[in-house]
């Protein structure tokens, strides 16, 4: 068997160069895309279907003599801070004693890219009553999906470990069903002159900022005992 | 030599495979070219990862591992020797029972299939058989018969 010479394998080295450089282009390429922000047009035309009978989550008795309407951004730093520091408070004292209705609307602000995919996320578990747990996870694992190129993953984990009907799920996910009225929420929220996230709407005012529960509490009372 | 030449290709092919995979485990890449969606069902699953580590990072440095030996058995002065190809059988065989382990999860656990991890699971079966040829083409009665044949 003759020797090989290193001169002779240089074609080989050619060949095995020109792959691994078509192979690491292609990684870099795919890497310097948009991931999977696309998930869930911004750019759909809202239907009338959209909105019917739908006018936002909501929590709390139909009876409470106050409703405040949440306008807010999945991947929004300051809302996941009002979602996990301060609501518990709202939930406990104010909605869970009857005393508030609570109405969450999506505003998906357009520098956040996984925003509309947690938004419709959050809508698929909706279809399967688990809309408050499925906005609970996303809001608490924010920092872990929030910087991911896909976040679809994470989303699916927490339906998992909600228990939800995951092909349910992926069928929900995959036909985007939810986008336009992820649009419809954010066009009226718009409308109303919200401009940031998150945004409230109490008493026919907008407050700007994430409130503290303490602040929410005392416009709640303002408007329940305009005499106080 | 032939051999070692496919191995080498077949172990680069798998680098960029489990690259891939791993990349998109990371987040580095926002989609997998999968169909119908089963890598995302599979990459996304707790058996995504073994002993805390992504399982497309074993790939990775499986593959590597493999790619490195199989040069090192290309060079003129390791030609004739019979270690490189008993280790990249070694190598590539525990590649593939933990990718029959893998392949298993995909089918029966996870009842999902991840066309990326099936092209992988293909790429180091195909190293196990170029291994195994290697080896038989280099068996030492072989080795001796054609000693005496030769001029």
């Amino acid at each position: 068997m003759a020797a090989t010479t290193r001169r002779g394998l240089t074609p080989f080295y050619a060949v095995l160069g020109v792959i691994a450089l078509a192979g690491v282009a292609l990684l870099a390429y795919l890497a310097a895309g948009p991931g999977s922000a696309g998930g869930v047009p911004a750019n759909v035309v809202v239907q009338p279907s959209d909105t019917a009978g739908f006018r936002g989550y909501v929590m709390g008795a139909d009876t409470a003599p106050v409703e405040v309407v949440e306008y807010a951004d999945y991947q929004c730093p300051a809302c996941q801070g009002f979602a996990t520091v301060q609501m518990p408070d709202i939930r406990r004292d104010l909605i869970a004693t009857g005393r508030v209705r609570w109405r969450y609307r999506d505003f998906p602000l357009s520098q956040h890219r996984h925003a509309r995919l947690a938004a419709h996320a959050a809508a698929c578990a909706d279809e399967q009553g688990k809309f408050w747990e499925m906005h609970d996870l996303i809001y608490a694992g924010q920092a872990d999906w929030a910087f991911r190129g896909n976040a679809g993953g994470a989303f699916r984990d927490y339906a998992r470990q909600l228990g939800l009907e995951l092909g349910r799920y992926d069928g929900c996910m995959d036909s985007n069903r939810y986008a336009g009225r992820i649009q419809a929420s954010f066009e009226e929220g718009q409308r109303i002159g919200v401009q940031s996230t998150p945004s409230f709407l109490i008493g026919g005012r907008i407050y700007a900022g994430a409130l503290a529960s303490d602040r929410v509490r005392q416009l709640v009372d303002s408007i329940a005992s305009p005499g106080r | 030599m032939k051999y070692r030449m496919g191995v080498a290709v077949l172990s680069l092919l798998g680098i960029l495979v489990s690259a891939y995979l791993y990349l998109y485990k990371i987040g580095a890449i926002g989609t997998l070219a999968c169909g119908a969606g089963g890598c995302e069902t599979v990459q996304s699953s707790p058996w995504s990862r073994f002993l805390g580590i992504e399982v497309a990072l074993y790939g990775v440095v499986g593959y590597l591992g493999l790619l490195v030996v199989s040069l090192v058995g290309l060079q003129p002065r390791q030609e004739a020797r019979r270690w490189p190809d008993d280790l990249v059988a070694l190598m590539s065989g525990v590649g593939v029972g933990f990718s029959l382990y893998l392949t298993y999860l995909e089918l029966f656990v996870i009842e999902a299939i991840c066309r990326w991890c099936v092209v992988s699971a293909v790429l180091i079966g195909a190293i196990f058989v170029l291994a195994l040829l290697a080896r038989r083409h280099r068996h030492p009665g072989r080795v001796a018969r054609e000693a005496v044949q030769e001029p």
